[in-house]
C-alpha cells in the first residue's frame, strides 16, 4: 500500500536503472578485455619492480579501472623486503608525481619512489632476513599512474 | 651566387583533399543511414561537394534513403573489380547537383571487398570532392574495418539506450587516432528524458565523452522522410532538418553554436500539427 503511493506520487523512472546498468556493463566490458595482456603485463611489472624490492609474486595483482577520461592501472604489489643494494643509479624519490600518462616503461618507478619515501628505506641497507614485514606499495592510485587502455 | 635558371611555376594549385568521414554505430538501426544521407544533402546544400559512399556490402539502403534507387546502374564493387568507372557509378542526386552516391553491392558479401583498395576508392574520392561520407555497416567485422580504413574522421551515431552506448563505446575505441571523431545523438524523446525514462544526451556522453555535433529528436517527420526518400535536411520546414544543417555547419566549421537539445513542442504547436499534419 505503502509502495503504490510512494508511486503515485514519486514516479521512479527507469533512466536512472540505465544508468546504473550501462555503468556496470561498460565496467566489465573494460576489464575483460584481453585477460593474457593483463597476465604479461603483470609479469613484466614484477620482473621490473623485483630489481628493486622483493614481492610477494604470488599476492600480486593488477586490475584496470575507468576513470575519468582514461583508464586507469591498478597495481597492488606486496613488498617483502629491500634488496640489500639497490641497482645503480639510485631512483630519485623526490619530484612530483609523474605526468598523467607516463609512457609504459616507466611503470616500475611510482613503485620505487613510493617505497623510498618511507623513512625505513632511509636508512642504511639492514639485514634483508630480519626486516620480513610485508609492506603494501599501491602503485596506481596516489601516483596517477594512469596508463589509458584502448577500449 | 650561382646563376640559377627559374623554374617554371606550376600553374595549378593542387586542390585540397577532401575530408574522409565515416558514419558509424556498432549497434544497427540507430540511424547512421538517415543520418549520413542527411548530413551529406545539407552540406551539399551549401555548395560543397558531397559524395556519399554506402559501405553497407549486402545490405544496400543509403539510396533508398535518399531516393535515389532507380538510378544506381553500378555499385562500390563494380568500381573496385574495374566493371564501371567511377564517374559511371557515381549517382547524381535529383535535388542538389553536387551530391553523388555510390551505392553498395546488394548482391554481395561483406567480406568480399578488399581493405586496400577501398582505401584508394576513397582516396580517389578525396581528389574530386570536398566531403567524401561512409555510411557504415553495423558491426565490427571486415565490414566495419573496410569502412573505416579510408576516413580521418568519424561520426559515432548513438541513441539514448543502454546496448547503443555500450556499442558506441567499443567502436570509439576500435577507431583509435582519428583525427576528429563527433557524437550524434540520435531519437532522443524529451518527453521521455523529462520524466526519467531515458537517458539523457548527458548521460550519453558521460560515458562516451565525444565533441557533440547535434542532437536529433525521435519524431514522424524522420520516418515519413525516409518513406518518401526526401532527407528532411532539405525541407526548410522541419525543425529536424534545421538540427541536420546545423550539424552539417558544426562540420564545415561554419556554425559555432553549441548544440541544441530538442524539447517537447508546445501546446501550440501539437495543436497545428493536429490540424495541419506537417508530417505525413
Amino acid at each position: 500500500m505503502i509502495d503504490f503511493f510512494k508511486k503515485l506520487f514519486k514516479p521512479e523512472g527507469s533512466s536512472s536503472t540505465a544508468r546504473e546498468r550501462l555503468r556496470l556493463v561498460l565496467l566489465s566490458d573494460h576489464l575483460s578485455l584481453a585477460p593474457d595482456v593483463v597476465e604479461s603485463l603483470k609479469l613484466d611489472l614484477i620482473a621490473v619492480i623485483s630489481k628493486y624490492v622483493e614481492v610477494d609474486e604470488a599476492a600480486c595483482d593488477v586490475t584496470f579501472e575507468r576513470q575519468d577520461a582514461a583508464i586507469a592501472m591498478m597495481a597492488n604489489i606486496p613488498i617483502l623486503s629491500m634488496k640489500t643494494r639497490p641497482p645503480s643509479p639510485p631512483p630519485t624519490p623526490s619530484g612530483p608525481p609523474p605526468a598523467p600518462e607516463p609512457p609504459p616503461s616507466s611503470f616500475g618507478t611510482p613503485a620505487t619512489a613510493k617505497v623510498a619515501d618511507e623513512p625505513a628505506a632511509a636508512k642504511p641497507p639492514s639485514p634483508p632476513r630480519r626486516k620480513r614485514r610485508r609492506r603494501r606499495a599501491n602503485v596506481s592510485p596516489s601516483l596517477g599512474n594512469a596508463a589509458p587502455v584502448p577500449g | 651566387m650561382h646563376d640559377v635558371q627559374p623554374e617554371p611555376i606550376a600553374p595549378v594549385i593542387p586542390k585540397p583533399r577532401g575530408r574522409a568521414i565515416v558514419i558509424t554505430s556498432g549497434k544497427g538501426g540507430v540511424g547512421k543511414t538517415t543520418t549520413t544521407a542527411n548530413i551529406g544533402a545539407a552540406l551539399a546544400r551549401t555548395g560543397a561537394t558531397v559524395v556519399l559512399v554506402d559501405a553497407d556490402v549486402g545490405l544496400r539502403n543509403l539510396d533508398i534513403v535518399m531516393g535515389l534507387e532507380a538510378r544506381v546502374r553500378h555499385h562500390v564493387l563494380d568500381v573496385l573489380e574495374s566493371r564501371a568507372t567511377l564517374d559511371d557509378a557515381l549517382v547524381v542526386d535529383k535535388r542538389v547537383s553536387t551530391l553523388r552516391l555510390l551505392a553498395a553491392a546488394q548482391t554481395r558479401e561483406k567480406d568480399e571487398v578488399d581493405t586496400q583498395a577501398m582505401h584508394d576508392l576513397i582516396d580517389r574520392l578525396r581528389e574530386q570532392f570536398d566531403y567524401v561520407l561512409i555510411d557504415c555497416p553495423a558491426g565490427i567485422e571486415m565490414g566495419f574495418q573496410n569502412a573505416i580504413v579510408g576516413a580521418d574522421e568519424a561520426i559515432v551515431v548513438c541513441t539514448p539506450e543502454v546496448s547503443a552506448v555500450r556499442d558506441a563505446d567499443r567502436v570509439v575505441g576500435l577507431l583509435g587516432n582519428r583525427e576528429k571523431i563527433w557524437l550524434v545523438v540520435n531519437r532522443l524523446r524529451p518527453a521521455l528524458v523529462r520524466k526519467g525514462k531515458m537517458l539523457s544526451v548527458d548521460d550519453v556522453n558521460a560515458i562516451l565523452r565525444l565533441p557533440l555535433l547535434g542532437v536529433i529528436a525521435d519524431e514522424p517527420g524522420v520516418i515519413v522522410s525516409t518513406n518518401k526518400g526526401e532527407p528532411l535536411a532539405l525541407d526548410d520546414a522541419s525543425p529536424t532538418g534545421a538540427a541536420y544543417r546545423a550539424i552539417a555547419g558544426r562540420i564545415a566549421g561554419t556554425d559555432t553554436s553549441a548544440p541544441v537539445i530538442p524539447t517537447e513542442p508546445t501546446a501550440m504547436q501539437r495543436l497545428g500539427a493536429f490540424f495541419g499534419g506537417s508530417a505525413r
